[in-house]
């Protein structure tokens, strides 16, 4: 028997996985789990433009819903790094809290108030360094770390403003939170577009992203293969923490205040529920930044719809948590469906 | 091909069974015969559709219409697990159905504990595990936590279950695995106990060494078809592999690469390398260019571990590695890999791929910073160049590239693996067991793949515990035991590298 033949008999694995899928049945697998909770989000739309009488697609609404959602998908997009190497990051609704703080005090710099920009998102950075290094070179677990910072950074965020509101009345940075591109995207609107288009190059494009799917993927073969795992862990805290800065300035240029006891509170949840509607595995190393965006929209277009539809208050929470339960739940039942014999 | 025996009627039979995945046919008109109190070996590369054949028997796969399946002459239908043990079926996996946190005895009653008044019996439980673990020679009693025991005694747990369950068909697979040699003694053992008490045994494994001990009947399947069944006389290698892939062992192991590199200038050296004593004592070897070094000795004996200081993957406590006769400083696998070593890892799936990420991916993960441009920006043309090259040197059979490692076969896995190596550019190559879990074709490919690398002048270590192999494909052998290099066969030594010369180092025979 020639040789050429044998090797091909045992190349053909015939239990059903062997000889994989081809380049494009994987391409349109990955654009479906990337689009995943696409149909979610606009179903959603069309149901509250409905059941609104047509009040949910106008100018203004869109801008709202922009506008809502852009804080929690610039956390979310630093969570995504985070949960994309198998970690959490339950600390950035405090960090969030301090950056503003820091913000704020720099604006009341007499001549020097756009220093509240860098100072917010320095605060941002200092304060994800610190989980970066307790758990790079710690070797601690994220959940417990993060859940420290949670409670120690908000106490920080309390003492900064010695537990009051802070106020700026001529906050040199509002038109962030105010104005629009030529008038028509809120300005806070861009600022998310951009970070989550950065993202998604440093994820993609870039040695440090491809690095960041493999820590998470499997921590020992990245170490194996040559990955100072510590660099990637000590990145994506510290972008988490710096993210939570610049979520810091979008919050205090549209409320020309921050107070260290009530600002991004609960915000870690909303963030991470983001990422788990877009479909990022939450033991790390699957997961896309657009599967974040989408998962962030969901979540404003369902707060701006129940408000729209004066749902109260109480019922927001209960509906939301249910949608995002309900969502994940379809989404996996979808997958299971399609991706295994 | 073998008689039947003495026209009693087989403890099982199964008959034209066939199995069709959407697009794939598993399985086509198979047949298989066991009788009770003999050990019928199933052999077959991965992917000949052992495993679907098994799953059938177990009732988590339902055969293609038109299969028959015959328990002691009575047709029967397995249309789930609960009808399989029903029927006296058990299968033990590699991966064990154990819960690690319950006692023994729990494990052995799991589903069907013993109650009284409503409040779990621990006491009847103990009690009537008690005799069938002495039976089975188990040195752990039933209320021992099963996390608590070694990977052999959880194996005699899972049979002390199939013996309690009064199972009259045991189904074993690859059970050897995870075993030292001395367990594989113990194990044996108990399989020819078993045999005795008249269970119908099915054994699959890839060792030929382990047939020859234990089969009666050996039955091959290949591409999902039944081959044919040998008896204990009619057993050899040669067959088998004949059998199994359609070709001859003569031509199975390479070593067509210049022998008298063994000779040539050192490229790796290694000196007195500990990690203090814990498994590795103070070790020195050279690795010459374009030479195959074996590393040879027990599971346990502290290759591995070796291996893994050499490359910085675990803390040195002393010792010095040089590469070209320069000392390099090596704390971390990223320092050795630019000093010129790869380390090819024993457990390619928990230490060795990113399964979600893409053949390309995967090839490309070490090298990505070499080629990425200003700004650690990938350059993606490089990548799918490398990537389609590696494919192409290596004969990887996947769609495409872009295709996710997790859905290959262990072969081409292996071949993405050793592709990320390669395309380091090492000068020393360490392969710790680079053809476990491949099938055979894929095999030959390896060695001959090595064979192609040590002829291009790259040093080679080989590390296995398939001592055919390690025959057939090195130059050199070093033989260590118990975290030591006790013995060299081949090159200066003198010594013929042979089976026999490496097992009496191994095994502390010689001095």
């Amino acid at each position: 028997m020639a040789e050429n033949e044998v090797v091909d008999t045992a190349g053909t694995g015939r239990s059903g996985h062997g000889a994989g899928l081809s380049g494009r049945q994987v391409r349109v697998r990955a654009m479906l789990q990337a689009a995943g909770m696409l149909p979610v989000l606009v179903i959603l739309c069309v149901a509250f433009h409905f059941m609104t009488d047509g009040r949910f697609f106008t100018a203004q609404n869109i801008s709202i819903v922009a506008q809502q959602a852009s804080i929690n998908t610039v956390l979310a997009t630093g969570m995504t790094f985070v949960i994309l190497t198998g970690g959490i990051d339950l600390s950035v609704g405090s960090i969030l809290a301090a950056s503003a703080m820091a913000g704020v005090m720099a604006s009341l710099i007499p001549g020097w108030g756009m220093l509240g920009i860098p100072a917010a998102m320095l605060t941002g950075l200092f304060f994800g360094l610190l989980n970066g290094v307790l758990i790079a070179f710690g070797r601690l677990p994220p959940f417990i770390v993060t859940l420290g910072a949670l409670t120690a950074v908000r106490g920080i965020a309390r003492l900064m403003g010695n537990d009051t509101t802070l106020f700026n009345p001529d906050l040199p940075f509002a038109f962030i939170g105010n104005a629009s591109l030529l008038g028509v995207v809120p300005w806070l609107a861009v600022i998310a577009l951009v970070v989550v288009v950065l993202a998604w190059f440093i994820l993609r494009r870039t040695v440090l992203g491809t690095r960041i799917y493999a820590v998470g993927g499997n921590p020992a073969a990245a170490r194996l293969s040559g990955i100072k795992v510590w660099s990637v862990l000590l990145f994506v805290y510290c972008a988490s923490g710096f993210l939570a800065g610049v979520g810091g300035v979008m919050s205090v240029s549209r409320l020309f205040a921050a107070n260290g006891l009530q600002l991004g509170q609960a915000y870690e949840l909303d963030a991470i529920a983001a990422v788990i509607l877009g479909g990022t595995s939450f033991v790390g190393g699957i997961g896309s930044i657009w599967g974040t965006l989408i998962g962030a929209l969901i979540i404003a277009v369902l707060s701006n719809g129940l408000i729209l539809l004066g749902v109260s208050d109480i019922w927001q929470f209960i509906i939301k948590g249910l949608v995002i339960i309900g969502a994940v739940a379809l989404d996996r039942a979808r997958l299971q469906g399609s991706a295994r014999t | 091909m073998a008689a039947e025996t003495g026209g009693r009627v087989p403890r099982l039979e199964m008959r034209s069974v066939s199995k069709t995945f959407p697009g794939v046919k598993a399985l086509d008109g198979v047949r298989l015969k066991a009788w009770g109190g003999e050990v019928l070996a199933l052999m077959g590369e991965n992917g000949a559709g052992k495993s679907t054949l098994m799953k059938i028997l177990s009732g988590a796969y339902q055969p293609d219409p038109g299969a028959e399946i015959l328990i002691d002459g009575e047709p029967v239908a397995i249309a789930d697990p609960i009808a399989a043990k029903r029927h006296g079926i058990a299968i033990i996996y590699q991966e064990m159905a154990l819960a690690p946190n319950l006692s023994v005895a729990e494990n052995i009653f799991l589903g069907a504990e013993l109650r009284r008044g409503g409040l779990i019996d621990r006491r009847s439980m103990y009690e009537q595990c008690r005799p069938v673990l002495d039976r089975l020679g188990a040195p752990f009693g039933p209320e021992t936590v099963v996390g608590t025991l070694s990977i052999a005694e959880q194996q005699l747990v899972e049979i002390a279950r199939a013996v309690h369950a009064r199972s009259r068909i045991l189904v074993l697979d690859e059970p050897t695995t995870a075993l030292s040699s001395r367990e594989t003694e113990r194990l044996f053992a108990l399989v020819r106990q078993l045999r005795a008490d008249g269970i119908a045994l099915i054994y699959i494994s890839h060792r030929m060494a382990e047939v020859y001990e234990l089969a009666d009947r050996v039955s091959v399947l290949r591409d999902g078809t039944y081959v044919g069944t040998l008896d204990r006389g009619q057993i050899n290698a040669e067959a088998l592999v004949r059998m199994m892939v359609g070709r001859d062992l003569s031509t199975f192991y390479k070593k067509e690469h210049d022998p008298s590199a063994v000779r040539g200038p050192v490229i790796l050296e290694v000196r007195d390398l500990t990690d203090g004593g814990r498994r590795v004592h103070p070790c020195s070897l050279q690795l010459h260019r374009g030479e195959v070094l074996g590393i040879a000795g027990l599971v346990g004996s502290g290759r591995t571990e070796l291996a893994r200081l050499i490359f910085g993957a675990d803390p040195r406590a002393g010792g010095e590695v040089l590469v070209e006769g320069r000392a390099v400083s090596i704390d971390h696998p990223r320092h050795a890999i630019d000093a010129g070593i790869a380390y090819l890892t024993e457990d390619r799936k928990a230490l060795g791929l990113f399964l979600d990420m893409t053949c390309a991916e995967n090839i490309n993960i070490g090298v990505i910073d070499r080629d990425a441009r200003r700004g650690g920006i990938l350059d993606a043309a490089a990548a799918r160049r490398r990537a389609e090259a590696a494919f192409r040197a290596l004969r990887v059979r996947a769609a495409s590239p872009l295709v996710t490692v997790g859905s290959l076969s262990g072969g081409n896995q292996q071949k993405v693996l050793l592709s990320r190596w390669l395309e380091t550019g090492p000068k020393a190559l360490i392969l710790d067991e680079p053809t476990r879990g491949v099938d055979i074709g894929a095999k030959s490919e390896i060695y001959r793949i090595i064979d192609d690398l040590a002829a291009r002048g790259i040093g080679i270590v080989v590390i296995s515990s398939e001592l055919p192999e390690i025959v057939g494909i090195c130059d050199r052998v070093l033989v260590m035991r118990e975290g030591r290099i006790v013995g060299e066969v081949g090159g200066a030594s003198g010594r013929p590298v042979t089976q026999e010369s490496i097992m009496t180092y191994a095994a502390g025979a010689a001095a």
